[in-house]
């Protein structure tokens, strides 16, 4: 202030700043509400056109006031400052490092939102709405009672040839006046590679069901046994050499108009008994080869997705 | 003549050096290309040395190879054998570069460890290099990765049954294995998402990691230089004064008080 009074002819060139007002935030939010209301209602829309005005008016009505030569309302003077205490220095929060604090917020805010949402679509789909379609595997007439008969089906037939997958199915014959099948997946208990029955396969022959085509082979097999690492399963699907950890997996069955149709598969510990009779020790889900479904080994799996 | 040899001869070294100093003057590239060229080695380096440079180089040519092979191949399990064999049988030197791909990776990790191995006996991984040494590591598993995720591309039935087994060796890890397996399979089967998850990670994820930590390496190369090998009869961090023989006029770092006589050389002290 005492600079301008002794040297009062500096003032003219000297920048002029409009006296600070808070409208221009109003009017901002006044033009948002118009473009939202052509959005939702034009009733927003007519709202939003009387904000702007009057907030416009009161912007422009603040900015023109050194024009108009109306004085600048007084400012309350500022308070008096006691002196700090020489070496001990205040915390002040000054203006730069809001701003510094502000950008760090923002920036993280930003790289949240774009960053989530993303991670979630790399990771989620192949966890969530996970479900085994049901197959249609042929009339009944196609298993005769008492024998195995691999059966290579598709299971998504949209995916095509990657969803092949192999079953082998044995009719068990009336159990309580209801036909009972046993389904053992060929998907190694050890580490998923194509377990192959110990027998002689017979021709394979394509029987046309209501979705894709299903190839069935007739065999007779001792058991089942992996080309991959020597792991040996009985007929029942139950370990008897090699490395896998439990027995093979099984399919759940439905009979549905005189078809036999697959449905989800299911992890097996163990089975006692033969065919019909068998008591299956099973488990919820198919869990991926080589995790333990029981014994002291289990406990290494507590979560299985 | 002499004098319009001359006169030629600044031409043509303007027209080469102009565009550099243009270069140079915007962004100090040249300076830093000079700098990591010409920076200070120990005296005593030898091939080993090369290795490391030999595994970057690798990598340089599977990045290539495998970008050409990527306009060819297709992704998806009802072509990819098929794009694999044209690219293999049909096309023009496809052959090659498919095997420079397929064997260069080999070459790649043989590579990695054999100059994993020349900085473990060398000792050259002890302070402070240390930092240098874990992200070495993350390179080496990551070069893991790409041998594993490229296995499966061919799609025949080596690549198809291998990866099974490899996904559901991952299954067996406890607590997080059957996680990780189902992310990798893209579901609890192996499906059509499967392979361009591979696809995916093969050549656009890990590459681009490799990248960033292969680049953070050799600037940690830079930053501490190279190491003597064990052998050698100065001890690190030794302060080295410049000898100019006279008799030869090279100039060789020797240790302080074990130069030779001093009517046989000039005792030059650094610059400051």
């Amino acid at each position: 202030m005492a600079d301008e009074l002794e040297r009062p002819e500096h003032r003219e060139s000297e920048p002029h700043l409009p006296s600070p007002t808070i409208w221009p935030f109003a009017f901002a939010g006044a033009v948002a509400l118009i473009l939202l209301g052509l959005i939702v209602s034009l009733t927003i829309t007519a709202i939003g056109v009387v904000l702007a005005v009057v907030f416009g008016f009161l912007w422009i009505r603040d900015v023109t006031r050194d024009l108009r030569g109306e004085p600048e309302p007084v400012e309350a003077p500022a308070p008096v400052v006691v002196e700090e205490e020489e070496g001990v220095e205040s915390e002040r929060y000054t203006r730069s490092k809001f701003l510094e604090a502000s950008t760090l917020g923002i920036g993280a805010a930003i790289g949240g939102i774009v960053t989530v949402p993303v991670l979630g679509f790399a990771v989620l789909p192949a966890f969530v709405n996970q479900e085994y379609p049901e197959v249609d595997l042929g009339a009944l007439d196609n298993y005769p009672e008492g024998d195995w008969v691999i059966a290579t089906f598709t299971s998504v037939p949209e995916d095509g040839p990657v969803s092949r997958r192999t079953a082998f199915v044995r009719n068990n014959g009336l159990r309580n006046q209801v036909p009972s099948f046993t389904i053992i997946s060929n998907r190694c208990a050890h580490l998923g590679c194509p377990t192959q029955p110990q027998g002689p396969p017979g021709e394979p022959a394509d029987v046309e069901t209501s979705a894709m085509p299903v190839t069935l082979t007739s065999t007779q097999p001792s058991g089942f046994g992996c080309p991959c690492h020597g792991g040996a399963y009985d007929i029942e699907g139950n370990r008897t050499a090699g490395p896998p950890v439990r027995a093979l997996d099984r399919y759940e069955y439905s009979i549905l108009n005189g078809s036999l149709v697959l449905g989800k598969p299911y992890s097996v510990g163990h089975v006692e008994g033969q065919g019909a009779d068998a008591t299956i020790f099973r488990y919820d889900e198919a869990v991926d080869p080589g995790v333990h479904v029981d014994g002291p080994e289990q406990i290494l799996y507590p979560y299985v997705p | 003549m002499a004098r319009t040899r001359s006169k030629r001869r600044q031409q043509l070294e303007q027209l080469v050096t102009y565009p550099l100093d243009w270069v140079e003057e915007r962004s100090g590239f040249v300076g830093a290309v000079k700098y990591f060229l010409f920076r200070k080695v120990p005296h005593d380096t030898n091939w080993f040395h090369t290795l490391g440079s030999a595994t970057l180089t690798a990598f340089i040519v599977q990045l290539v190879t495998g970008v050409i092979l990527a306009f060819y191949y297709k992704p998806s399990p009802n072509e990819a054998y098929d794009s694999i064999q044209m690219i293999t049988n049909d096309l023009t030197l496809g052959w090659l570069v498919r095997g420079m791909h397929r064997w260069g990776a080999s070459v790649f990790i043989i590579l990695l460890f054999l100059h994993m191995g020349r900085v473990f006996l060398f000792g050259a991984y002890k302070y402070p290099r240390e930092l240098n040494w874990l992200l070495g590591v993350l390179i080496l598993a990551l070069a893991m990765l790409e041998g594993f995720t490229g296995y499966l591309l061919p799609w025949d039935q080596t690549s198809y049954w291998a990866t099974v087994v490899g996904i559901n060796l991952n299954a067996t890890a406890p607590f997080a294995g059957p996680f990780i397996s189902d992310f990798l399979r893209g579901g609890q089967e192996i499906g059509t998402n499967t392979l361009s998850i591979f696809y995916s990670t093969h050549m656009l994820l890990i590459p681009g990691a490799l990248i960033g930590l292969i680049t953070l390496h050799i600037y940690l190369v830079i930053r501490l230089g190279v190491t003597s090998p064990p052998w050698s009869e100065h001890p690190a961090g030794e302060e080295r004064v410049e000898v100019v023989t006279a008799k030869r006029g090279l100039v060789e770092p020797r240790p302080r008080g074990n130069g030779p006589a001093a009517d046989e050389v000039v005792m030059r002290q650094p610059e400051p």
